[in-house]
């Protein structure tokens, strides 16, 4: 059992989970309620990583991201060190490919809030942060939770992305999915079965809270 | 300026407005039209949940809107009360936070001291900890009002506030807010496309058509002396139709239809020989011979044939043909009995010409 990747996993999901949170938050509201000039375009473009193969999206990744280029190079001049196979490269890849799984559902969520209530709130006098914390993410929560699960879990569970940006540095980008592949190429069943059950029993849990928080909003809307 | 409200719009689209009113403190102006008319349009402007193009909304001196000096006050500053047509009153919140949410700016011990009282006030006692989902419609738009009003607002807006509810319900919530409206000193602008709900309630009725001012007039006198047939059709007056105005006598006016002359209440402000439209109420139209008034000095005699009867409760709706126009008449169930009315028959109407009103020609027929 490779502690180290597993901790490495959890890490990286959290952060990532982290960073989706208010970029999901504000991009959802936008794309529910705002009227954007090209909405279609912007969710498709949100929506990309769910039909691109990992490996596809993770050599974009590599070559935006490399030492050739221009995002690459600004990242070492500032931070030292290259951004391709090092932990902060990984958590980039890692968000943007989980942005369909943060935004979507916050979208839906938003858009279930229906206009008045929100206008009720400024009639009441209520500031936007105050109809934000107020009125907005309690009625849009179950809908955010089940965008951070499936981030949540989603980044626990991808390979194909991480081992193009990451490669395996153990400590640094071998994720607990990357040890599993590696023990199996060792012929270490034992090990790689113990992980693989792990990562089952954990990403069984967040999932199942994923779909008690969308069934508890959907039996809010169907009162409201 | 005077107090309460003034407001002086303007816009092409998305909706077409051109409208300027004035609502006096205590006073309840309803806002009437067709859907599509503007009316919740003007409604949110004044809120500040629409901006108009052009124009000024001031309230109690403090100017909300000026396209001018480009001034437009957010709605959170404007101090509205505003019940919405499906109440909008937020899910998650028991009725007790729903009304407290209208007064952050207060401690929350004072709050939901307030909120209390505002509920109880609106006859929502016990009811304070149910979720909004938990409350019938009556009981929600109540808290809807209380919501507005706890705000201790300038201006109360009711965007069609009894849509929602069933008949019997908005009886009883239509004498509350009578009750109520004793007691309010701020304008109250309440929209409406139930013509009843708006003479029952409303001090002043403003007729609104595609964004359009047709007529602002208390209902007496919108019903009385409506300014259009545009009007006329929107009160749903059915006796209206096309004629030529003769000559003004010493004490009436005559006018031409149907070949025939007919001697009305004198209108001297329209032009002899004109064309002119004229409406008479279904109460305008009697049967001749019938004891429960006696003969005018103004009565016209017309002969008509029975068309059609309606039965609408203790009332009977009966179309009367008239050379090529249909006269409505509304006629009480024992007196049609005792005139035997039958569709088919022949008879003798009186129009009582105190009660014609005239209108400028238009071309559409109604």
């Amino acid at each position: 059992m490779d502690w180290t990747a597993l901790l490495l996993s959890l890490e990286l999901s959290l952060w990532t989970m982290l960073i989706l949170l208010p970029i999901g938050i504000w991009s959802g509201r936008r794309l529910a309620w705002t009227p954007v000039r090209g909405k279609s375009l912007l969710e498709a473009l949100v929506a990309l990583p769910l039909v691109v193969p990992p490996t596809v999206l993770g050599f974009y990744l590599l070559v935006a991201m490399g030492a050739g280029s221009p995002f690459g190079r600004a990242w070492e001049a500032v931070f030292g060190q290259q951004l391709t196979f090092s932990f902060a490269g990984l958590l980039i890849a890692s968000v943007i490919f989980n942005l369909p799984f943060a935004i979507q559902p916050m979208q839906r969520a938003f858009e279930a809030i229906a206009p008045e209530v929100r206008e009720a709130g400024r009639c009441c006098g209520m500031s936007p942060w105050q109809i934000l914390l107020r009125i907005e993410l309690p009625l849009a929560w179950p809908g955010i939770l089940s965008a951070l699960v499936l981030t949540f879990a989603h980044t626990l569970g991808e390979f194909g992305v991480v081992l193009m940006v990451g490669g395996s540095i153990p400590g640094e980008t071998r994720t607990i999915a990357i040890a599993i592949y590696d023990r199996v190429q060792a012929f270490d069943n034992e090990a790689a079965g113990l992980m693989s059950a792990v990562l089952l029993g954990i990403s069984l849990a967040a999932i199942s809270l994923s779909y008690l928080a969308t069934s508890r909003l959907q039996t809010r809307q169907a009162h409201v | 300026m005077s107090d309460g409200l003034h407001l002086s719009v303007r816009q092409h689209a998305p909706i077409p407005l051109d409208a300027t009113l004035h609502c006096a403190p205590g006073e309840v102006l309803a806002l009437v039209g067709p859907s599509g008319s503007g009316k919740t349009t003007l409604l949110r402007s004044i809120a500040g949940l629409h901006q108009s193009v052009q124009g000024r909304i001031e309230c109690n001196g403090v100017v909300w809107f000026d396209s001018q000096s480009r001034l437009c006050m957010p709605t959170r500053q404007r101090r509205v009360g505003m019940v919405f047509q499906q109440f909008a009153l937020f899910p998650h919140l028991s009725a007790l936070d729903n009304v407290a949410a209208a007064m952050l700016e207060l401690p929350a011990g004072e709050r939901r001291l307030r909120a209390r009282r505002w509920l109880a006030r609106m006859h929502l006692q016990g009811l304070e900890e149910r979720l909004p989902r938990e409350l019938s419609g009556g009981q929600q738009q109540r808290v809807a009002v209380a919501r507005a009003l706890a705000r201790e607002p300038q201006i109360l807006l009711l965007d069609e506030p009894f849509s929602a509810v069933d008949r019997a319900t908005r009886e009883t919530l239509y004498h509350e807010l009578a009750e109520l409206r004793e007691e309010l000193r701020m304008p109250v602008i309440l929209v409406t496309h139930d013509l009843d709900e708006a003479t029952l309630l409303a001090d002043r009725m403003c007729m609104l058509d595609h964004g359009s001012i047709l007529q602002t007039a208390t209902p007496d006198e919108l019903l009385r002396a409506p300014a259009s047939a545009a009007v006329a059709r929107m009160l749903g007056m059915r006796n209206l139709f096309a004629g030529i105005l003769l000559r003004h006598e010493q004490e009436c006016s005559v006018l031409s239809w149907q070949e025939r002359e007919l001697r009305i209440a004198r209108q001297s402000h329209m032009v002899p020989g004109d064309a002119v439209m004229w409406a008479v109420p279904g109460t305008g139209v009697m049967l001749l011979g019938s004891q429960s008034t006696q003969q005018q000095a103004l009565d016209n005699a017309v002969p008509v044939q029975v068309t059609r009867i309606l039965a609408l409760g203790e009332q009977l709706r009966v179309m009367l043909l008239c050379g090529g126009d249909t006269l409505t008449m509304s006629v009480p169930r024992h007196v049609a009995r005792r005139h035997a009315l039958a569709e088919g028959q022949t008879l003798q109407v009186r129009l009582r010409g105190e009660l014609i009103h005239l209108m400028p020609h238009t071309q559409a027929q109604p």
